[in-house]
């Protein structure tokens, strides 16, 4: 009877609690998983429910003959001690009805997972890659694929502008994928292991490098649907976000046109000579999107972790050593190879920038068609 | 000073001021270092705990950058594991241990000083990392390469540093092996023995069989980062993967390791105030036996992302589940312990329930978790943190807090302070659920572990969180306070203690000889 | 029990016990044979396996058609080019297909790089056989150096049924350094 009373309270405690989740002003995130936008996430978070709730009828239960034994069997109301200590019956009992209860978890839970791991029948692959710290997107049967970077702006991380609503889960290029097409992903690394995940997909997978992972998914409407790296991978793997936009199968096809059109227009006239304020410009972006996030806005790097480049012998060393660095990285440290993930002109841009900002005035520059020939 | 001294005068030739300390053989002074270590460990993984909760109190950078912020997770995690929890439990093991089975001391008393002695040096090399250029470890305590390998000068320190640890492990775990099996008064029977007992009996086997693999994984880490080997390169041939089944074929015995002695802590305690014996002595061995089998073929629940073959995913997820069975034959068992007993609620029984209900529910997130498909969701999110904060915080530590106020009095000779000891009970119940409860909303919502900076959406909950940890890292406050008050005084202890006490411990004196039991005493 | 005794059976049990332990440590390290061959079996990670062109039968089943796909990483941004020379080819089970991927080295400096195969699904990796292939050895490539590779391959026919897709990729790792360390 005491079961009884505790149902409702429980109802209360949680009604309330859902309550002021609505009051707040994302409430579409709540207190619980996202139902999502598949099959299969629903079919999750019907598990998930299913599973919530035989663990709150259990606790129902065993806390409620506990609460009753601890406001009644006290020594304070008079209660004498039983002396039984034994009962191989109950002991029989309770092992063999949670056997029970596992096994009517257990299979829906299998059924799910079988279906999650079925691949078979994709329409589109996409190849997926990890980088500290950002992700690429290839879209294989296409041959177009690019960097998808977190795009909050550092004064909001710093605190010194507004939070803006997508704070942190916003790139400067998504993901595109079109609804109701069973769409597939590799997923890979280019470095130390990060997972892909999307909660309204109910998808996670590790990203290896060296290895491959798939999975598959079928988003039945559009939108944007955010998520993040989900694997420590050092020291941004907190600004990593996913962003998957779903897109009508004629929006994603005049999406992949233009994409295409934009790959073949970005192979740049490699004998072109830039002036050095080209340079400067377009290096501050580069620099930005690509080496603020170690080396700091600033340049004065993290002492310690991150060397500066402001008045550093390198940045102000002879110009080759300093081209080799950024295009081959050092081994043994967190600085990567750029001469595989930016363009001669970004190269050309940001060794530049970082010869001649925050008072490293060396005055000269390289050209994209020397920084050809350096790689 | 500790009444422990006043013994010494009226004993052998004991070296006095730190050369006692540095020097001693008995069991009891080895049992004090361990737990005031793990006191001062406590102390400083919480410390760092605050700078985690103050980064997370709301979106955005505050307090430290982000390389510092996986400093501190991974040292908090390392310090609380292997500094706190562990220390703690061979504190009790060494106090208590001899005292149960009527032995005189450990059995290998001169190893039994090495393997505490070590522990310090260990640390001191952990912690010196945090000052060198670079920084401390931050690739998490479960060192997944290729991740763990980009750690800077601080690599080889963490790496022996781990070694030290696993060897004072090892020799405080044979210790307790020997001791058992040799040492017990004539007539205690395996079957007879208390229940912290045989938990800490299993507890070491499983020590003994799992820290060495930890050594294995982490010296290959070590080859692997100077010595050009490729264990987990893929390059070479290798497979980071490979690290996290070695890693987690120790790490899954490990979180039974962290909390096997809790559950004979508890064991011990709550028939003492239930005035009432232990229901189901026999299956709460067996049990415990056949949770700590279990524990060697579950490691991949905490893989299922990795993208094992479908057969792996669900010999695990089968296999895992099948641990809520022993275990809550437990929670039964303890359940009907207490009904129809002649209850009172004193501080260590107050934490020993609190025990029931909040490890309960960290075994109901555990269940939940061990389902895959719905795992793919809760995989490294703050549900995953919720779940073993709930299991190793209000579970194992409750049970360390519990087992300190249920045998100070004998330890000391001094009651601790009732008034004092209650108010810090519930001041660390509450606050410790309003710290980790809403992190199982954050979790559900998608907040991912290890991050220092989070999207908008999260930040309620974590503020909530937050000053819960406030809350309950300056109660701890309190808790070494009443140690230290009790240490230095209060009112006399009898023998006995506690009213329904059983148990060799209680026939010494308190507090006991210097030597337990210098005659071994009769069990019928 | 005599002290002596009790002594002499504190140390035999200590030294079992230091026995175990040191087993254990062993035993991490057998993990990594054991790993090794419940992969090849499994196919756990991925992992191809490789035969002899003569083990095969040459019985082809033409009642099934596999679909496998290539695919390329660098690790690192290595400053390498490196693609499949298709995308895709249909292939039956037990028939030998043939195909290749481009690499270039487009750095000034000689480079030696070593490809790793992975297969997904993994439960198709220990189906998926190579009688020739470019990650069997190190592969030294001369500054700017670009190359065909061939590779040789066979679907097993007791691939799995419900496998109809399958992805071969490779990554290619610099090991330059390691290799002048090792000479």
């Amino acid at each position: 009877m005491l079961v009884r009373k505790l149902i409702p309270w429980l109802s209360r405690l949680l009604g309330g609690s859902l309550l002021l989740a609505a009051n707040s002003a994302y409430a579409e995130y709540g207190l619980n998983l996202p139902q999502g936008v598949t099959e299969i996430s629903r079919e999750v978070y019907d598990l998930h429910m299913l599973i919530f709730w035989i663990c709150v009828v259990i606790g129902a239960v065993v806390f409620g003959v506990m609460l009753y034994s601890i406001f009644h069997h006290r020594k304070s109301k008079g209660a004498k001690a039983a002396q039984f200590h034994e009962s191989t019956t109950v002991e029989i009992i309770w092992t063999v009805v949670p056997i029970l209860i596992l096994v009517a978890m257990a299979i829906p839970a299998t059924k799910t997972l079988l279906k999650m791991e079925d691949v078979a029948n994709a329409d589109i692959t996409i190849k997926i890659t990890g980088y500290q710290w950002k992700w690429r997107y290839d879209y294989l049967d296409q041959n177009f694929g690019f960097y998808s970077v977190l795009s909050t702006p550092r004064e909001q991380i710093e605190n010194t502008a507004d939070k803006s609503e997508h704070y942190l889960r916003e790139v400067d290029r998504p993901l595109v994928v079109p609804v109701g097409t069973k769409v597939r992903f590799l997923i890979t690394s280019n470095d130390v292991i990060h997972a892909w995940g999307v909660p309204d997909l109910a998808i996670k997978k590790d990203a290896i490098p060296g290895f491959i992972n798939e999975v598959w998914t079928l988003i039945e409407t559009p939108g944007t649907y955010r998520g993040q790296c989900v694997e420590l991978c050092g020291k941004d793997h907190g600004y990593m976000p996913v962003v998957v936009e779903a897109k009508s199968i004629e929006d994603y096809q005049l999406w992949v046109g233009e994409q295409q059109a934009l790959a073949l227009a970005s192979t740049e006239d490699p004998d072109k000579v830039w002036t050095a304020d080209e340079l400067m410009a377009k290096g501050e972006q580069v620099y930005a999107t690509n080496c603020a996030a170690c080396h700091m806005a600033g340049g004065e790097g993290v002492p310690g972790a991150f060397p500066a480049l402001k008045g550093s012998k390198i940045a102000t060393g002879p110009i080759a050593d300093h081209s080799n660095i950024v295009l081959h990285g050092k081994a043994g440290t967190a600085m990567a190879a750029f001469a595989a993930q930016l363009s001669d002109s970004e190269l050309a841009a940001v060794i530049t920038y970082e010869r001649n900002a925050w008072g490293n005035n060396t005055g000269d520059s390289i050209q994209p068609s020397q920084v050809k020939a350096a790689r | 000073m500790s009444t422990a001294t006043t013994h010494d005068a009226h004993h052998e030739h004991q070296p006095s001021g730190i050369m006692r300390w540095l020097t001693t053989t008995n069991h009891k002074d080895i049992g004090t270092l361990y737990l005031l270590f793990s006191l001062l460990m406590f102390f400083i993984g919480g410390a760092m705990a605050m700078i985690i909760r103050a980064e997370l109190f709301q979106p955005g950078l505050q307090m430290v950058n982000p390389d510092f912020f996986n400093q501190m997770t991974t040292m908090h995690a390392l310090v609380m594991i292997f500094g706190a929890v562990m220390p703690a439990f061979v504190g009790l093991a060494n106090w208590l241990v001899p005292m149960m089975i009527g032995a005189p001391d450990m059995a290998l008393p001169r190893m039994n000083n090495w393997s505490f002695w070590i522990l310090p040096f260990a640390f001191l090399m952990l912690l010196a990392t945090l000052f060198m250029p670079g920084g401390a470890p931050a690739g998490g305590w479960t060192l997944y390469p290729p991740l763990s390998l980009q750690t800077g000068m601080a690599f080889p320190f963490l790496i022996f540093a781990i070694h030290m640890m696993g060897m004072s492990s090892i020799m405080g775990a044979i210790n307790v092996v020997v001791t058992i099996f040799n040492m017990r008064a004539p007539g205690m029977t395996f079957m007879k023995m208390p229940l912290f007992v045989w938990t800490w009996l299993i507890t070491a086997y499983l020590l003994i069989a799992t820290m060495p693999v930890l050594a294995g994984s982490v010296t290959m880490l070590l080859t692997d980062k100077f010595f050009n080997t490729s264990f987990f390169n893929a390059a070479g041939g290798g497979d980071p993967v490979m690290f996290q089944h070695i890693f987690w074929f120790f790490g899954h015995p490990e979180v039974y390791i962290l909390i096997l002695p809790a559950f004979g802590i508890v064991s011990q305690i709550i028939p003492t105030f239930a005035r009432k014996p232990l229901f189901g002595y026999s299956s709460m061995v067996y049990a415990t036996a056949s949770i700590a089998f279990l524990s060697f073929i579950v490691w991949g629940h905490h893989m299922f992302t990795v993208g094992m073959p479908i057969k792996g995913e669900l010999f695990y997820m089968y296999a895992t589940m099948l641990i809520a069975v022993p275990t809550g034959v437990k929670v039964f068992n303890w359940v009907s312990t207490m009904w129809k007993g002649s209850m009172t609620f004193e501080t260590p029984m107050l934490f020993a329930v609190a025990f029931v209900f909040l490890f309960t529910i960290g075994g109901f997130s555990g269940l939940m978790l061990a389902i895959t498909p719905v795992d793919f969701q809760y995989q490294e999110t703050y549900f995953v943190v919720a779940h073993f904060h709930y299991v190793l915080v209000t579970g194992a530590i409750f049970a360390i807090m519990a087992a300190v106020y249920y045998w100070i009095p004998k330890w000391t000779g001094n009651m601790y302070d009732e008034k004092l000891g209650k108010l810090h009970f519930w001041i660390s119940c509450i606050s410790v659920n309003v710290l980790f409860f809403p992190q199982h909303f954050l979790g559900l919502a998608g907040m991912p572990r290890r991050i220092p900076d989070y999207a908008v959406q999260f930040t309620e909950f974590n503020m909530i969180s937050s000053i819960g940890g406030f809350v309950f890292g300056l109660s701890q406050l309190m808790f070494a306070y009443i140690v230290f008050k009790t240490i230095r005084g209060g009112a006399k202890a009898t023998d006995q203690v506690w009213e329904g006490a059983h148990g060799l411990e209680w026939t010494l004196p308190s507090p006991p000889p210097y030597h337990s039991f210098t005659t071994a005493p009769e069990v019928k | 029990m005599s002290d002596t005794a009790l002594k002499q059976n504190n140390q035999r049990l200590l030294w079992r016990m230091l026995i175990v332990a040191v087993a254990m440590f062993g035993f991490g390290y057998l993990m990594v044979p054991i790993y090794n061959v419940f992969c090849d079996i499994t196919g756990l990670n991925g992992k191809t396996g490789s035969v002899d062109a003569q083990s095969l039968d040459g019985k082809v089943d033409l009642s099934r058609t596999i679909t496998v796909e290539f695919v390329t990483s660098l690790n690192e941004t290595m400053p390498w080019e490196f693609r499949p020379a298709v995308t895709r080819m249909q292939v039956h089970p037990g028939e030998i297909g043939t195909t290749s991927f481009y690499a270039r080295n487009m750095t000034g400096q000689a480079m030696v790089g070593q490809a790793i195969p992975s297969v997904s699904p993994s439960a198709a990796a220990a189906h998926f056989n190579k009688t020739e292939c470019f990650c069997f050895t190190q592969q030294r490539f001369e500054a700017g150096q670009g190359m065909d590779m061939p590779v040789r391959f066979v679907v097993d026919k007791d691939l799995p049924i419900e496998i109809k897709t399958l992805t071969l990729s490779y990554t290619f790792f610099d090991i330059t350094e390691k290799v002048k360390d090792t000479l």
